[in-house]
């Protein structure tokens, strides 16, 4: 987590009731959210959450039915696109197919009536910055995917806006890079201080590269929070099932004690209400145990599943349903720590530990 | 990286995967054939004809007297600017009236789209006789247009439509709008919206985001279709026969009296050869034109 938020250079995002339907269908329903200046900030979703309706929203292209969209002090809802002065990344790049990528980059330059010189000089920093130097004379048609993404980049970022947007613009690259694109568009961002809006499905790019992650599902916000936080303590079942691996096993609360089956089990933190909740159980948090210790819950049950993944083993734990309820566990043992010998064989009883501290329930 | 590797008879195989790669292309080649045999039949060896009969005089010998007479008559000249004045005015209105039209028919929903686009085929698909006679009766002296415009006192005398250049023009653009449009629709709906939203964002007002993006992407649609609009005009014949009454001459129309009225084979051969080249020479420049545009619409 970065502590330079408040720069001088960019500008805060006031987002306030924000709502936008299709007919019956609410794409967003009051949203309400501050980005800091300096921020990089992710809105994070499945498909059809809303997310990219309201990157749309704050870059004009989609007029909410009512809301407040503020950069800095000034109310923007009314301007039209071209006037918002923000730069964007779009999912498919949307370069100029006939231009090539020095016209391309220079674009937005040439609208705001700079000297050729000038233009020049901006365009061959940009392409610098996003490590394309020498590249300007080449069409777009002739480069890679990974290339196109850093034109799109210097194109929005060479008129020096303060605010950045990007639509999903590492989906179409493969793995690999866009593994190395995540930090390196994150290095971007420390080094030219825009206050960057970042769209994505892919909660592991959220926690590699954001600040703070907005969780949004049907059309409102779940949750605001720091990639730590959202992670360790989500707020509900779908947050918890969304980002990063879990199993979630229904518990049943009565008493401020919480039961999973007939068993009671330990929980990080007070339960006030009554009823049914769901437990999450990160598979890398459990460990294999011999004795019950204070401070942690153990499970039993037995082997049912046992897959090589590389860098870690996957267990899949079916529970003692005498003592549990019928439930499943998945559980992480990374590879190298533990002899293939250790590893308990498929069908073998188990018991595995989780400590107190790692196990919260959530609605 | 594939290195080269030397193929032989001796690879485990080789022999009948290759008959095999050869029989699959030449039963793709056969294919062609029957179309191959029809260009050949109808067009190649009929053109050939044309080529030569257009070089026999009205003695039956070999004699360039053909093409002088078209070179030297004041008659033929106007002909062939008349041709090329309807041709390039049908073709200027083709394009003002179908541009428009068809930004409007790609900028809707593909539901919206096809209503258009049947709008636009339903004439396309009506019979050009009976579109232009349809013309006629409306276009003439007490037809529908001048006595209802009479009746709304827009004019007071009845206009003259029809058997002239603008009845001519009127029929022929109507006739020409669909080969504008299709070629044109198919392109726009290929341009990328998303590059418009990057205009705008970037500082471009629609109208700029229109003449930096939109257009310059819509070119090779467009002159796609202006050319097919263009090249048809240059031989058309029925439309400019009926709705120009013999007053608005063109190529075609020359031709054809020619042999009827004259029985003259050459000149008219003559006549068709040169429009053929005269078609031909505009077709190489513009492909010269198109195939510079497609560079920045591959991608």
């Amino acid at each position: 987590m970065k502590d330079n938020y408040i720069m001088s250079d960019a500008l805060n995002i006031s987002i306030k009731d924000v709502t936008k339907s299709y007919g019956d269908f609410f794409a967003l329903k009051d949203v309400s959210l501050e980005v800091k200046s300096g921020e990089f900030l992710t809105l994070l979703g499945p498909s059809g959450s809303g997310k990219t309706t309201l990157l749309m929203v704050l870059a004009g292209f989609t007029r909410p039915d009512y809301g407040s969209v503020k950069f800095g002090t000034e109310e923007v809802v009314l301007k039209p696109p071209h006037l918002r002065d923000i730069g964007m990344v779009f999912q498919n790049y949307a370069l100029f197919p006939h231009m090539n990528v020095e016209q391309n980059v220079g674009y937005p330059q040439k609208l705001r009536g700079v000297s050729k010189e000038e233009i020049k000089h901006t365009v061959n920093e940009a392409l610098k910055t996003v490590k394309l130097d020498g590249l300007g004379h080449r069409g777009v048609a002739e480069l890679s995917g990974g290339q196109k993404q850093r034109v799109a980049l210097a194109r929005a970022i060479v008129f020096q806006p303060k605010i950045l947007l990007m639509d999903e613009p590492l989906s179409a690259l493969d793995k690999k890079l866009r593994e190395e694109m995540q930090i390196e568009l994150r290095q971007l961002h420390d080094s030219l201080s825009m206050t960057t809006v970042y769209v994505t499905h892919d909660q592991k790019e959220a926690l590699t590269m954001s600040d703070r992650i907005a969780v949004i599902n049907g059309g409102g916000l779940m949750q605001l929070g720091t990639p730590n936080e959202i992670y360790q303590s989500p707020n509900n079942a779908f947050i918890a099932d969304f980002i990063g691996e879990s199993s979630l096993l229904s518990v049943k609360v009565s008493k401020k004690n919480a039961y999973l089956g007939n068993v009671k089990i330990l929980v990080d933190h007070s339960v006030n209400k009554e009823g049914e909740f769901l437990l999450v159980v990160r598979p890398e948090k459990l460990f294999l145990t011999n004795e019950k210790t204070e401070d942690c819950n153990t499970f039993t049950g037995s082997v049912i599943e046992s897959i090589y993944q590389g860098e870690s083993q996957l267990l899949m734990i079916k529970l003692d349903p005498n003592t549990h309820g019928d439930q499943t566990l998945r559980m992480r043992i990374p590879n190298g720590t533990a002899s293939t010998e250790d590893l308990p064989s498929l069908g073998a009883s188990v018991t595995v530990g989780l400590k107190k501290s790692d196990s919260f329930l959530v609605e | 990286m594939a290195s080269k590797i030397k193929l032989n008879k001796d690879h485990i195989n080789k022999i009948e995967l290759d008959q095999l790669d050869r029989k699959e292309r030449f039963t793709l080649f056969g294919l062609t054939v029957p179309y191959l045999a029809l260009v050949l039949g109808l067009i190649v060896i009929p053109v050939g004809w044309l080529f030569y009969m257009s070089f026999i005089g009205r003695d039956e010998t070999l004699s360039l007297e053909n093409y002088e007479r078209i070179w030297n008559s004041k008659a033929y000249f106007r002909i062939f600017k008349t041709t090329f004045q309807i041709s390039i005015l049908t073709t200027l209105i083709c394009v003002l009236l179908g541009y428009p039209l068809t930004y409007f028919m790609s900028q809707l929903s593909n539901r919206w789209a096809n209503i258009c686009m049947i709008g636009v085929l339903i004439p396309f698909w009506t019979s050009l006789l009976v579109r232009t006679y349809a013309w006629l009766v409306l276009l003439q002296k007490k037809g529908l247009v001048n006595s209802l415009a009479i009746d709304w006192g827009l004019w007071s005398e009845p206009i003259k439509f029809v058997h002239n250049m603008s009845g001519t023009l009127i029929g022929m653009v109507h006739i020409m709008l669909p080969f504008l449009i299709l070629p044109l629709y198919a392109n726009m709906r290929t341009i990328d919206k998303d590059c418009l939203k990057a205009a705008a964002n970037l500082g471009a007002t629609p109208t700029r985001a229109f003449w930096t993006v939109f257009f310059p992407l819509s070119l090779p649609g467009l002159l796609a279709g202006l050319l097919i609009v263009f090249v048809l005009c240059l031989g058309f014949y029925v439309t400019p026969a009926l709705l120009g009454g013999g007053k608005v001459i063109m190529a075609a129309m020359k031709i054809s009296d020619n042999i009827e009225l004259y029985f003259s084979w050459g000149a008219a051969s003559a006549l068709g050869v040169v429009l053929l080249v005269v078609t031909m020479i505009i077709l190489f420049i513009a492909s010269k034109l198109v195939s510079f545009d497609q560079l920045g619409n591959r991608s």
